[in-house]
């Protein structure tokens, strides 16, 4: 993955905007946060595959720490922390946040065709 | 009883490496043959790579391929048993159970190595471990192999007394740290946690940690 790039994926973001598709949401801290290291409680959370269909979206924010959003006919999508991202071979957006040590923290994910 | 042949059978990539692999060192100049069930390809885990090498979408053929650089390592099979990482608790536990028996019933193991129940800490720990316990438990009592059980819970020693076996990983160290270090895109993020002033600290640390691998044996009560 590289850096988010605003404008280009602001770009992609819209390109698949009205059309059927399919997301991964993801946040987590890790499974092992209350095993080592007193972290608290283990907190995370995924969606894989969702069809939806979006009608606006946005990225906001600054290098680093980018907030995406993506409004449904009825709800909303929204994830923050973003700073990377990647167009795969199968035309995936693949958008996520990593902390210091290169841990997933947050992903986004949006796909014409369901994620294996 | 005497071990013939020992069935592995853990949830993710890598747990093999930092369970088992002094075991199967010992299996091994014993020509004792070990097969490792690896229900996922640890595909959500979280460590990318220092720097990130992986994706949430690459991650799953990644831990592939490393599973299968660390048990060349090793010098053991593996089957993978295509279950869902953090998902395997929400299985049917029976049919897990009936689909690792079908596997036990060709491999015909007299040791199988699993988690604790309650003791695994990770949640896919515990749930193959329930549904490899319980796999055996299927079987008929004289055809069931002895069940190794590994608790890596910080109280296993508080509720459940002292392992029945205990391996010293520490004597062949290195041939664990090398398969560890095949799971390239998880062992760095583990390392990178321990932040110790200096190596020969962390290797001091690594085998308090890793340099033991105790197990229970498992008591089917009728
Ligand atoms: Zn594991």
């Amino acid at each position: 993955m590289k850096p988010i790039e605003l404008e280009k994926v602001k770009d992609i973001l819209k390109s698949y905007q009205n059309k059927d598709v399919y997301v991964h949401v993801e946040t987590t801290n890790g499974a092992y946060a209350s095993h080592f290291g007193n972290k608290g409680v283990n907190v995370g959370a995924y969606i894989r595959n969702a069809k939806v269909k979006y009608i606006e979206s946005d990225l906001k924010g600054e290098s680093g720490a980018f907030r995406a959003g993506l409004k449904l006919e009825a709800g909303w999508i929204y994830a923050e922390g973003l700073s990377d991202y990647e167009v795969t071979e199968s035309n995936q957006l693949l958008l996520a946040g990593h902390d210091q040590a290169g841990r997933l923290t947050v992903a986004l994910q949006i796909s014409e065709q369901p994620f294996k | 009883m005497e071990i013939k042949n020992i069935v592995v059978s853990f949830p993710h990539p890598d747990d093999e490496s930092f369970g088992t692999a002094g075991l199967i060192y010992e299996s091994n100049q014993k020509n004792i043959p070990v097969t490792y069930l690896c229900g996922t390809l640890g595909e959500m885990g979280r460590n990318m790579g220092i720097p990130p090498i992986a994706n949430r979408e690459s991650l799953a053929d990644i831990r592939k391929k490393e599973l299968k650089d660390a048990c060349e390592h090793l010098g053991i099979d593996y089957q993978l048993l295509g279950y869902r990482d953090k998902a395997m608790e929400f299985e049917n536990k029976t049919q897990m159970a009936e689909h690792i028996k079908s596997i036990l019933e060709e491999i015909k193991p007299s040791h199988v190595v699993t988690h604790y129940p309650g003791h695994g800490v990770h949640p896919d720990h515990n749930a193959q471990g329930a549904a490899t316990i319980e796999a055996v438990r299927l079987m008929e009592p004289d055809k069931r192999p002895v069940v190794w059980a590994a608790a890596i819970s910080h109280n296993y020693i508080e509720e459940l007394g002292n392992p029945d076996v205990v391996i010293d990983a520490e004597k062949n160290f290195e041939f664990k740290m090398d398969a560890i270090m095949q799971h390239k895109s998880q062992a760095e993020g583990m390392l990178e946690k321990m932040e110790e002033p200096s190596e020969d600290i962390m290797i001091k640390e690594l085998k308090e940690r890793l340099g033991k691998e105790e197990f229970y044996i498992w008591h089917f009560n009728e």
